[in-house]
């Protein structure tokens, strides 16, 4: 706030409160007009109705210059005029980071001990998975699930079936700096009779029925296409993100249809990056979480507490 | 003055009123707009591109803000939850601001990042896919919707007018920008652009 902003409110707040002031002090006041009519205000309704001019009662009049008073003490104590803050500086800020201190020194309290502690130790750590719980029920549910199962385009964490690897530290880094999956859209490279050749081939690794010629063919079109990211082998590379292709785990479904689409237009999905909303402390319990999903650790992912469309995981 | 007169011209009596009470709004209002945390953008913000404005114009038009919010307060229970408090240079360029009052669904003020597009689109189209518990209608048209290019440059024209610094080339890219692009995309692109990293000591320290 400029000087000059802040001298008119404050001129305009005193102006205001004398401003009160001089209305009690005008309204309570005997004027020589009424006076001269005896003990009323004056006006006459209905021929002979008229009203008392009685002052005003001592208790109101109290209450009202109280009111006064603590105005000023008020603005004595907090920001109120223009730009001076108050004698004992409160600002809303400062109120805030008071919160904020008193919750973050709660909080230390459980989280300094498990700072020190690896992954592995943090998923046999039972404090430390309660509090973990309740990070991913918040901040993980929204695309895994709240029972880690997750759902179409978004991996299902109690498998063994990993995109990026399944090793503690691993499963710290995606969680800590995110990432990013993209499937290339090779419907045009392809083209539509490539493309349905690929999708049998690609059909046929899971086990399911396809034509052979496709497969045939569709095998050598992977071998120049695809096997960069999947392997030559369609086993994937978790160092690219790229899912096998060989186990019956979709993570955009499996059904023809829907592989057509994955191969023609691609994908693009990403985990975001959980350090800077997190810490690393935080992000570690989760990790230590999920490491535990994978191992059969927590009874609420095998029970389904989000009880999700059956097919989801395996679509 | 006679107080009589006062109460017997009721005309008179209704200007003084509308007076006493137009003295309240001057002093309570007016002084912001020479308060340089309220009209300067944050640093760091820019006016919107031209797909996150349609998005900005599509979150309208769908009333996505009687449910959600964008106005993180400085509590320390919100800011562990959505991230640092709003501040006000944040929306300047935004007309109408969107801090909403009710919050049905959570807060958005930060929510660009936080999920992928792919998850906005499922989750835009039907929310139930990925949040089971979700009260939040689904949005299945907006993928069918282009975007009318003409109206994007008029729409950035016209807010040039009310100072938002648009150049001429921002205006011409626009077309380019937008085409073939459907509402869908559109806001799920002003969705993510829900970010802003706030500086470490913030200049404007004290007028959240």
């Amino acid at each position: 706030m400029g000087n000059g902003t802040s001298l008119v409110v404050i001129v305009v707040t005193l102006a205001n409160i004398a401003g009160c002031l001089w209305l009690i002090w005008w309204t309570s006041r005997t004027r020589p007009d009424e006076a001269s009519q005896g003990n009323t205000t004056g006006h006459v309704w209905d021929g002979d109705l008229s009203e008392y001019n009685n002052p005003m009662p001592r208790w109101w009049l109290g209450l009202f210059l109280l009111t006064i008073v603590f105005g000023f003490l008020y603005l004595a104590l907090y920001p109120g005029l223009g730009s001076f803050t108050g004698v004992n500086g409160w600002s809303q800020i400062s109120q805030y980071e008071e919160e904020v201190r008193q919750a973050d020194a709660r909080t230390s309290a459980l989280y300094e001990p498990l700072a020190k502690l690896s992954v592995t130790e943090l998923a046999d750590n039972r404090q430390a998975m309660a509090a973990a719980r309740n990070l991913f029920a918040n901040n993980c549910s929204t695309c895994h699930g709240s029972d880690a199962r997750g759902a179409r385009s978004f991996p299902n964490l109690t498998d063994k079936d990993w995109l990026w690897g399944g090793a503690p530290e691993t499963i710290e880094q995606t969680i800590l700096n995110g990432r990013v999956g993209v499937m290339p859209a090779l419907g045009a490279a392809l083209g539509n009779e490539g493309t349905e050749q690929v999708v049998a081939y690609v059909l046929s690794l899971s086990g399911h029925k396809a034509p052979a010629d496709w497969v045939e063919q569709g095998k050598q079109r992977f071998s120049t296409l695809c096997a960069a990211c999947h392997g030559p082998d369609a086993k994937g590379n978790p160092l690219l993100g790229a899912p096998n292709l060989t186990d019956d785990v979709w993570l955009y479904g499996g059904s023809p249809a829907v592989l057509r689409e994955t191969v023609t237009v691609g994908r693009n999905n990403a985990m975001p990056a959980h350090k800077p909303l997190l810490g690393e402390t935080k992000v570690r319990l989760l990790a230590g979480y999920v490491y535990g999903l994978s191992r059969g650790d927590h009874d609420n992912a095998k029970s389904g507490e989000g009880e999700r469309e059956k097919g989801h995981e395996r679509e | 003055m006679s107080h009589e007169i006062v109460e017997r011209k009721i005309g008179l009596m209704g200007v003084l009123i509308a007076l006493v009470i137009s003295i309240g709004g001057l002093v309570e209002i007016v002084p912001l707009y020479f308060q340089s945390t309220v009209t300067e953008p944050a640093p760091g913000v820019k006016p919107y591109g031209p797909l996150e404005l349609e998005g900005f114009d599509t979150y309208i038009s769908e009333g996505c803000y009687n449910c959600h919010s964008q106005m993180v307060r400085p509590l320390q229970a919100e800011t562990e939850r959505y991230g640092h408090y709003s501040l006000a240079g944040e929306s300047v360029y935004d007309h109408p601001f969107q801090f909403g009052s009710k919050r049905t669904g959570p807060d958005l003020a930060r929510v660009g990042g936080r999920y992928s597009d792919e998850w906005q689109r499922i989750h835009l189209t039907n929310p139930r896919d990925v949040v089971p518990e979700s009260n939040m209608p689904g949005f299945p048209w907006l993928a069918k919707q282009q975007i009318d290019a003409t109206s994007t440059m008029a729409k950035m024209h016209a807010l040039r007018t009310i100072g938002v610094p648009y150049t001429d080339s921002d205006i011409a890219a626009a077309a380019e920008q937008v085409k073939g692009r459907s509402k869908m995309d559109a806001l799920i692109a002003y969705l993510q652009s829900r970010k802003y990293n706030v500086p470490a000591a913030p200049a404007s320290a004290g007028q959240p």
